[in-house]
């Protein structure tokens, strides 16, 4: 049941036409950090208020909605996004990555691979890839418009100078369609492959930096690296034990006090499918 | 201002423009697919596909010029009612509305700036049909290769050549629309 207090999806019609304009912006400068005018939202900033303000302006009312966070369904800020959207869009919501039209993520990329028609919506806590190594907007700005990416090499470069590899495990920066540098959200790097031709669309929202951008399905997107040091998707070394996955991004969880821990899948979608599948894990057979 | 201004606009805003800004984010994001929308009847001669657009996308905030036949009083009365756009000259819209024809010359229109291309103009080019043939697209959004009834190749191509500037096309006829963002390659089928 819709709360007829508020207008569909919450965000009246004239903040919705400002924020459409910007993500068809997006979508015309693919990896190109769109201003919009964030609101504030019923959440604080840092809270995912830049993919709630996506979300909203993307809604209708046949979509199916998922959320995730950390690739969960059932953690704190996913179940209170998705259940924002049901109480002021009315929406119908579903755990299942492949029965969702529109997902918001919290820093992953759901280990189901996703299919044409899809949106995924990234929450995105720092949208600019350079900010760390250049704290002035009008200088990063620059550095876009030349294609001034130097900088963003001797990072990496300096990573290889202290750690012997590229330490960077998560938010790895990309290139897309070999023009702008993009921060990914601060999705493992494990996830980085599957931004570029992924058949969904992806739209990025920073809702305190007030910043949108976006990757069209099918965009090609490369993760920085060097010939001698190629980009590596790294995840820990180990299958699943509870549904035996040695393709998904794994959680280490730590279950008593004498260092016993386990590997489990982040996406709870994936695992849960695996196992309703009859994959069982080294744990798998304990509840 | 005659009776007809005040018609033809979303029954349910809220709802119906929701489900154009999914067609029109569709047609943008996937050049050469081609969508359907409903929901608005302007006057003639503008679209019901183009006028959907407006409603959705338009408002005080968006100067729009009119190009040609659509610069006339029955359209101007029907888009400041129903959308409040402030009808500007070419150089100064962030939206342009008008036939292929009526929009040339299109280095009238803004192509953004180097450090903000998203300023670059919105075109809505009003066509007497679209179909998902003629020139080859390629680029985001496009699989493999994409094919779109473009009314002209050269503009679009020295469009792209100049990304990240440019402006971005939407194609309208009747109810149909097709998308045409500055990064697709376009080129002669």
């Amino acid at each position: 049941m819709t709360d007829q207090a508020y207008n569909f999806a919450y965000l009246d019609e004239q903040t919705k036409r400002m924020i459409r304009r910007a993500i068809l912006k997006g979508v015309a400068v693919p990896g190109y950090q769109v201003p919009f005018a964030s609101r504030e939202m019923p959440m604080p900033y840092g809270w995912g208020t830049g993919g709630v303000q996506l979300t909203a302006a993307c809604l209708t009312p046949d979509d199916r909605l998922k959320v995730i966070d950390q690739g969960a369904d059932d953690t704190t800020n996913a179940v209170s996004i998705r259940k924002f959207f049901q109480r002021v869009a009315g929406v119908a919501v579903t755990e299942a990555t492949t029965e969702a039209t529109l997902i918001q993520t919290r820093h992953r990329i759901p280990d189901t691979p996703l299919r044409v028609g899809q949106i995924l919506v990234y929450q995105v806590p720092i949208p600019e890839p350079l900010r760390f190594l250049e704290p002035r907007e009008a200088e990063t700005r620059k550095m876009h418009e030349l294609e001034d990416y130097g900088l963003m090499h001797v990072k990496l470069y300096e990573d290889i100078a202290r750690h012997g590899q590229i330490a960077t495990a998560y938010a790895y920066p990309v290139k897309v369609e070999g023009r702008y540098v993009m921060d990914p959200s601060p999705i493992p790097k494990f996830d980085n492959p599957k931004l570029s031709g992924s058949p969904a669309l992806q739209l990025f929202g920073a809702g305190r930096e007030q910043r949108i951008y976006a990757l069209p399905p099918f965009t090609h997107v490369v993760s920085l690296d060097f010939e001698d040091h190629p980009f590596v998707a790294s995840k820990a070394d180990h299958a699943c034990d509870l549904c035996a996955a040695t393709d998904s991004y794994l959680d280490e969880v730590i279950i008593d006090d004498d260092g016993g821990r386990m590997f489990v899948c982040s996406d709870t979608d994936y695992c849960g499918g695996r196992r309703a599948a009859g994959y069982v894990g080294r744990l798998g057979g304990q509840a | 201002m005659t009776h007809a201004a005040l018609q033809g606009g979303f029954a349910d805003a809220p709802i119906a423009s929701a489900h154009a800004f999914r067609a029109a984010l569709a047609a943008l994001s996937q050049p050469g697919t081609l969508h359907q929308v409903v929901g608005a009847e302007p006057p003639a001669p503008m679209s019901v596909a183009a006028g959907v657009l407006l409603l959705t996308l338009v408002d005080a905030t968006t100067p729009l010029h009119l190009a040609g036949a659509h610069d006339c009083q029955t359209l101007r009365d029907w888009i400041t009612f129903h959308t409040g756009a402030p009808l500007v000259s070419a150089d100064a819209a962030a939206f342009a509305l008008g036939t292929w024809q009526a929009l040339r010359p299109l280095d009238r229109f803004g192509a953004g700036l180097p450090d903000y291309p998203d300023r670059g103009c919105t075109l809505i080019v009003e066509m007497p049909v679209i179909t998902a043939s003629g020139a080859r697209l390629t680029g985001p959004g496009i699989a493999r290769e994409a094919h779109l009834s473009l009314p002209e190749v050269a503009a679009f191509a020295a469009n792209h050549a100049r990304f990240p500037l440019g402006f971005d096309a939407f194609l309208t006829a009747g109810a149909t629309i097709a998308g045409l963002p500055r990064s697709t390659k376009v080129e002669a089928a």
